[in-house]
């Protein structure tokens, strides 16, 4: 139990995704199996023990302490699970135990404890156990750990811990429950691959590369086939001997957020498509509108009314018991074409291809989209087959041209890691309110898309204008006279209810310092609000 | 006793806290003994100073006289010059002198090197002042000693129960583990100049650690006072790119004031791991806030658990509490049936570790 608490807690205050890969795969080095798979599941959210509820949790701890006692120390740290963790106390009469409890022998005390005898159990391994110990337990039963891994993370980390490649992780991971020993056997070398078993497993997906400087001219346009690129997010869908499942581009399972679109699953066969919201035909709906069915557990009724989803159809990957990954781009999308006519309308619609005689014209269609819900256009070479991962050549993707905004630096705070003597993330507005009295309203905050060289030049602008301290933040001056107009691009506009300017940008980034542009002269809320309405 | 404030008659069963506030009051100027005519640790220059260690809420300059152990003075001498006060005279742990009409014994309190608590005698009835001190062990400086009392004035740095740190060593054993985990970044390890710093430096040679550490030049003297006084620091080197470069400083250990972490003067460390030593890590909210990446749950003062053994130990029937969070060590105090209040005293860090 030591060693996973000591992961969780380093976790957690550890901000570069390369230190947190190094974290967990020295802990996967080091643990030994069960408890490296129960702490792997704990992090992916695949661990099922017993809940204990908020409430339990105070009543276990104020039956052994002073309850004013702990409601200063509640008061001080503010957060339940670490201030019990941190007052809890085992009996005066316990004999402390040399032998630490492992996190496999806690899980299976709490998962073979009943209803009823739970709560003693659970308090029981609490006397066993140190402060950060205590803490890693109560987060595993109450439920979130939050140590900032994503499951994506955490499979990253197996890969490197094995020295595979991350797509074989997700392919077998469907198939794999806790603690997976049969997985770390394969990635220590001491057996073979795992062979899949489940019903209905991911496919690693096919990802393009950006289209960059000089590509378009080393490829004929007649060798590929351009497509609308849809914001919505990248599902597979799959249906095989009765199982249902949808899945993200990174094989993390999504069904329980999307049962409408599931029961109509009613086929043999893995789709890849865009997920989106609407009707077909009708109405695409926004990326915001999206985000309304996202990240839910469950969903209600009226929001499934409200924003029904439905499949853009890009790819077939197996159809009716074939594998149609060996075959070429041409053929799928006619075995497509065929099968999305099959689908009810209203849950699945084919991807239109875009009719082009060359990439001047592409270029042109690409600047003006049929659609506000299109951010650029994919080319496939007809002739290549469906390969996992990024491979450079047969995929690219050509988004639209960002949009900018002039905006003024209002807020810079301190960076992490290598930037935390660097004032690097910037919180920028624009002007609002009467042309005769304007005002700064914030609209977003960007952390990177300038030079080392820049940020040295912001941060001495920053330490050179503050005009207020909060924390880790500065406030930086900015009015009509004086102030820094960063040149922000950014994919789109979301309406907010969290933000003053009600707008909130998606990715937003700085593009260039407008060291020559008066605050003055700085863009208006208006020039945003026009980019949504 | 007949001139008692009416509110606090003398039949109200506390006759030692009456002639207690006789011995030792709370004034502006900081703790005052009437008898003695002399003040502990006072804020504000004064006439008489005894002075329980060298951390600067404590010790200032410029009273008349000055008592404390050699090492404070020593310390008060570093920092603020030779003449920091008119007079200075040393006082031995454990010998005590006669200062007017009171009593004085100094005792050793394990904060940092010659770290004391204050005993102060009159007419039977003994107070002490304990400073700011802690039990876990500290190769620094000589360790705790609990002095039997009637009164006990204790510190509250870390007055809740969820302050309970963890053993130093193990601590320890976390950085050093780190360092072998990024060897390729700097550790960048937060610590007050005097005594923390000095710990963490002697807990890593104990551990075994026998490389050179990096230090920022504001621990300099110190670190040389220190080891002038025999505590082995090891090779030190200082933080500075004439001295080392960047590749130096590559998976090495840097020990520095927690302030200068936000400096320009922390940039000249390759993808730095934020290490701080203090007693405040034990809340992750805290380390968050700071953005320290590696927390030392390293303290000077002493945790829940030490603040009332140490209570115990002493035998004192009634306590009182300063610097802190005084209202949780006073709720606890009332709960096993001893008389315990705050005592407001002003101008003491309570937040410094």
């Amino acid at each position: 139990m030591k060693r996973f608490a000591e992961l969780l807690d380093r976790l957690v205050l550890t901000p570069a995704r390369n230190a947190k890969l190094k974290l967990l795969a020295d802990h996967f080095d080091e643990a030994p199996d069960p408890d490296r798979g129960l702490a792997l599941a704990a992090i992916t959210g695949d661990l099922d023990i017993p809940g204990v509820k908020p409430a339990m949790l105070r009543q276990l701890v104020t039956e052994r302490m002073d309850p004013v006692l702990f409601a200063y120390s509640y008061d001080y740290v503010g957060d339940l699970a670490e201030t019990v963790s941190l007052v809890w106390q085992a009996p005066p009469d316990q004999v402390p135990s040399e032998h630490d409890l492992s996190l496999h022998e806690c899980v299976e005390r709490l998962i073979s404890a009943g209803r009823m005898d739970g709560p003693a159990v659970f308090a029981g391994l609490l006397d066993r156990l140190g402060a950060s110990e205590r803490f890693a337990l109560i987060k595993l039963v109450t439920g979130g750990l939050r140590v900032g891994v994503s499951a994506r993370l955490a499979k990253q980390a197996l890969a490197q811990f094995g020295n595979v490649d991350i797509t074989e992780i997700e392919e077998l991971w469907h198939g794999l429950a806790p603690p997976y020993v049969e997985l770390f056997a394969w990635l220590e070398g001491r057996t073979a691959k795992p062979v899949s078993a489940a019903l209905a497993p991911f496919r690693p997906v096919m990802l393009a590369h950006a289209v960059g400087d000089g590509d378009l001219r080393k490829i004929d346009p007649g060798d590929y086939a351009a497509e609308w690129k849809w914001d919505g997010i990248r599902v597979q869908a799959v249906a095989e001997g009765g199982e249902r499942r949808l899945y993200s581009r990174t094989g993390d399972e999504i069904s329980g957020a999307f049962p409408d679109l599931v029961e109509h699953l009613d086929f043999d066969a893995a789709i890849d498509g865009e997920l989106l919201v609407g009707i077909p035909g009708e109405k695409t709906g926004s990326f915001s509108d999206l985000q309304q069915r996202l990240n839910r557990k469950s969903v209600s009724a009226k929001i499934r009314a409200q924003y029904p989803a439905f499949i853009r159809c890009y790819d077939l990957l197996v159809v009716e018991g074939s594998d149609m990954r060996g075959a070429t781009f041409r053929e799928r999308r006619q075995r497509l074409s065929h099968f999305v006519s099959t689908l009810p309308a209203d849950r699945f619609d084919l991807s239109p291809l875009i009719d082009f005689g060359g990439w001047e014209e592409l270029e042109r269609l690409r600047a003006n989209p049929p659609h506000p819900i299109i951010e650029g256009v994919m080319l496939k070479r007809w002739d290549a087959p469906y390969l996992a991962g990024r491979p450079k050549g047969p995929w690219f993707k050509w988004k639209r041209d960002p949009h900018t905004v002039d905006a003024v630096l209002m807020y810079a705070q301190r960076g992490h890691g290598k930037r935390s003597s660097f004032y690097s993330d910037y919180t920028f507005g624009v002007w609002a309110g009467p042309p005769g009295a304007p005002e700064l309203v914030p609209v977003g905050k960007a952390y990177f898309g300038f030079t080392d060289e820049e940020l040295r030049q912001i941060d001495k602008y920053v330490r050179d204008n503050t005009i207020d301290r909060f924390g880790p933040v500065r406030a930086v001056r900015a009015d009509r006279e004086q102030g820094l107009v960063l040149e922000v691009a950014f994919e789109g506009l979301n309406r907010s209810q969290r933000h003053k300017s009600g707008l909130a940008m998606r990715f937003p980034r700085i593009a260039r310092l407008r060291w020559d542009k008066p605050a003055a002269e700085a863009d208006r809320l208006e020039t945003l609000q026009a980019l949504v309405d | 006793m007949g001139h008692c404030k009416p509110s606090k008659p003398a039949w109200n069963g506390y006759p030692a806290r009456m002639r207690a506030q006789d011995i030792l009051r709370s004034r502006p100027e900081g703790l005052y003994c009437p008898p003695g005519d002399f003040f502990i640790d006072p804020v504000r220059p004064v006439k008489r100073a005894l002075i329980t260690h060298g951390h600067a809420d404590h010790a200032r300059a410029g009273h008349g006289s000055v008592l404390a152990t050699r090492e404070t003075l020593a310390i008060m001498g570093l920092r603020y010059g030779e003449g920091f006060a008119g007079a200075t005279q040393a006082a031995v742990a454990g010998q005590t002198l006669r200062l007017d009409g009171a009593s004085v014994t100094f005792h050793p309190a394990g904060h940092v090197l010659g770290s004391a608590q204050i005993a102060v005698e009159k007419d039977g009835l003994r107070i002490v002042a304990s400073g700011d001190y802690k039990r876990a062990s500290d190769p620094t400086c000589a360790a705790f000693e609990p002095v039997a009392c009637d009164v006990f004035i204790t510190e509250a740095t870390f007055a809740l129960p969820v302050f309970r740190h963890p053993d130093p060593a193990d601590e320890i054993a976390r950085l050093v583990k780190s360092l072998q985990q990024f060897p390729e970044r700097a550790h960048l390890v937060g610590a007050y100049s005097l005594g923390k710093a000095q710990r963490v430096i002697a807990m890593l040679r104990q551990a075994g650690y026998d490389k050179t550490i990096f230090i920022h030049g504001a621990l300099a003297t110190l670190c040389d006072y220190y080891e002038s006084e025999g505590v082995e620091l090891g090779p030190l080197a200082p933080a500075t790119v004439e001295t080392a470069s960047a590749a130096d400083f590559a998976g090495a250990v840097i020990v520095a004031p927690p302030s200068t972490f936000a400096d320009r003067w922390a940039r000249r460390f390759p993808d730095p791991v934020a290490c701080f030593a203090s007693g405040w890590m034990r809340i992750r909210q805290r380390a968050k806030q700071r953005g320290v990446e590696l927390p030392l749950i390293l303290s000077d003062h002493a945790d829940w658990d030490e603040l009332v053994a140490t209570i115990r130990d002493t035998g004192a029937g009634e306590v009182w509490v300063t610097h802190g969070r005084e209202e949780a060590l006073v709720r606890w105090c009332e709960i096993n049936a001893i008389a315990a209040r705050p005592l407001h005293l002003v101008g003491y860090e309570d937040e410094g570790d």
